[in-house]
């Protein structure tokens, strides 16, 4: 409905471009590298779904990106269950977690800040459950047997790996795009924008806000289950561990939350930036997770609609510009 | 259309309505009327199933629907509109309006197509590509009523639409009430101006510290001594009609 400005074409067209330059790059550190960010970017739009369109920001996203991993994990090394099922299971299970966390604390009316109390809470108690139970490989986590190939979903060729990565990203963010446009997105954003308005106009505010929590979930777990596919080896204090969670609410939120190519522009932005500093002074480890904290901060006072709402103000047609202004 | 009997709300020790009871029939336009904190909002707080009332029923179209979820009611044909305006502000006109829309028109290019229609209905053709944010306080109050009629809903609850107004806004906005009236729709308006509820309604109902204190044709209502009394203060009317005749 409304048109990109150029500067938000030219921002996407960058990523892009980056993103095939990759191919080009010949470095396997390149490659790697951006392995990694687009896992995280998997959890950033998961993080979207409910953080940036329906306004209930989560502080505890690696609940569902751990639920999704240990579920297929759990599901391949005790019960020899092909990673295929484990795959759709993850996603199951991500959904299911996040529909649970959300039916019980939009029950009790919690948002705003008692929201991201409840689901930082649900983090840290599935993290110390898996760390505590025999199943799921207690305090040294599980290890997938290695065995590359299709059926597996184990790819030896790390360009491989990266096209079914650059796949599952785009697919996400079409699955995003048609969520935005939809009645359901619609509704979502009524929800984050005025809730009373929103119930006085006819929408099941509650049903809509555990159907977030239940998409949000699916892509979390799916995201999961793409670290589990890549590492092979899962652990509670990573994949439950509160370093996820704000990564997943990070690169949104720097990119443009609420928007279809936010948690992707977000998420590489802040991983070069990381990068870059690492080869800059190589001896600050952690270093990185400080960089990220000044960048959220500038972003949050600075650019309210992060990257792409910056953009936005590039080169927008006359018309949106005129209605930008207030 | 709409039966309301004995509703009663206290909020801790006080008392914002006691025991009142309003009909709307189809078609008609009613007015509800009362000096600031008499009970009014609170009455459709609790028509539109936003807060249980502690006693009474409401009745829509010969349902009870006392206590149902604010959705269920507006599913059911009826909505309310906010006193303090409560517009999505980061998204336009148009898709403001379309939320409502999207009650009975699931698909996005329809919702959004009423939306534009009833915009247009409502004078704010030129204004549907703006963010709600930028709309003036005559704008905004106007979106609340498009939306409100976006949703397909037959009895609107309109709380103070005209307040904050110009007297040509109000016009406009009492012409275009009227209209939506002739159209099949049935009214039931807290307000404060005066000038409108006169043209505008065949009935009204005057709530004063949560009580119904009369009811009847606006302009007899204004001639009700204990109306004037509930606006002007206790003896206000002997006084007002002593300075009549001197
Ligand atoms: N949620 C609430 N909690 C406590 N008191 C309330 C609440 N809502 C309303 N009240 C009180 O109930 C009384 C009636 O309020 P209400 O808003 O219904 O009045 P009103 O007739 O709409 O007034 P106005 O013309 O100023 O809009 C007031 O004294 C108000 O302070
Ligand atoms: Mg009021």
């Amino acid at each position: 409905m409304k048109s990109q400005s150029i500067g938000q074409i030219a921002l996407a067209a960058a990523a892009v471009a980056y993103l095939i330059g990759v191919y080009f790059a010949s470095s396997p550190v390149w490659m790697g590298f951006t392995i990694n960010a687009l896992v995280i970017a998997v959890i950033a739009m998961s993080w979207n779904i409910t953080g940036g369109f329906g306004g209930l920001s989560s502080f505890g996203h690696a609940a569902l990106f751990g639920t999704g991993a240990y579920a297929s994990a759990v599901l391949q090394v005790n019960y020899g269950v092909s990673a295929w099922i484990g795959f759709a299971a993850g996603i199951l299970a991500g959904a299911a977690m996040g529909a649970f966390i959300g039916a019980l604390a939009f029950r009790y009316g919690l948002r705003g800040s008692y929201f991201a109390l409840v689901t930082l809470a649900f983090a840290e108690v599935l993290r110390i459950c898996a760390s505590s139970f025999a199943f799921t490989g207690g305090g040294s986590g599980l290890q997938l047997k290695l065995a590359p190939g299709l059926a597996n979903l184990q790819f030896a060729d790390r360009t491989v790996v990266y096209t079914a990565l650059l796949v599952v990203v785009a697919a996400v963010m079409a699955l995003t795009a048609l969520i935005k446009y939809s009645r359901f997105g619609a509704y979502l954003i009524a929800v984050r924008e005025n809730e009373d308005a929103a119930r006085a106009l006819g929408i099941d505010t509650y049903r809509i806000k555990v159907q977030a929590m239940a998409i949000s979930g699916a892509f979390g777990g799916l995201a999961g289950v793409l670290y589990l596919q890549l590492w092979l080896f899962i652990d509670s204090t990573v994949v439950y561990g509160s370093g996820i969670s704000i990564e997943a609410l990070i690169g949104p939120i720097i990119g443009g939350a609420g928007t279809v190519w936010g948690p992707l522009l977000g998420t590489l932005g802040l991983h070069l930036l990381g990068e870059g500093a690492k080869h800059l002074l190589p001896n600050a480890p952690g270093l990185n997770f400080v960089l990220y904290a000044v960048v959220l901060i500038c972003a949050l006072r600075f650019l309210p609609q992060g990257l792409v709402g910056l953009a936005g103000k590039i080169g927008a047609s006359k018309k949106k510009k005129e209605s930008g202004d207030a | 259309m709409l039966e309301v009997r004995n509703l009663s709300k206290s909020f801790g020790g006080l008392k914002a309505v006691t025991d009142a009871t309003l009909d709307v029939a189809e078609g008609s336009i009613v007015g509800l009327l009362g000096p600031n904190g008499a009970g009014k909002t609170t009455c459709f707080t609790m028509i539109a199933g936003f807060t249980k009332p502690d006693e009474g029923s409401v009745r829509f179209k010969g349902q009870d629907i006392t206590g149902l979820a604010p959705h269920r009611i507006c599913a059911l044909g009826m909505i309310r509109t906010f006193q303090i305006v409560q517009p999505f502000a980061g998204l336009t006109v148009q898709e403001n309006i379309a939320v409502g829309a999207y009650l009975h028109h699931h698909n996005r290019h329809e919702a959004m197509s009423v939306a534009r229609d009833v915009g247009k209905r409502l004078g704010m053709g030129g204004m549907l590509d703006r963010p709600a944010s930028s709309l003036t306080i005559a704008g905004r109050k106007r979106l609340e009523l498009a939306r409100a009629l976006a949703t397909g809903a037959k009895l609107l609850l309109l709380d103070e639409v005209m307040a904050g107004l110009i007297p040509s806004e109000i016009s406009e906005i009492v012409g275009i009430i009227r209209q939506i009236r002739d159209e099949g729709h049935t009214f039931l308006m807290i307000e404060h101006v005066m000038q409108a509820v006169m043209s505008l309604a065949e009935t009204a109902y005057v709530l004063n510290q949560g009580k119904m204190i009369a009811h009847g044709p606006p302009r007899e209502l204004v001639r009700d001594p204990s109306v004037v009394e509930a606006y002007l203060g206790h003896g206000a009317a002997t006084r007002l009609q002593e300075a009549h005749h001197a």
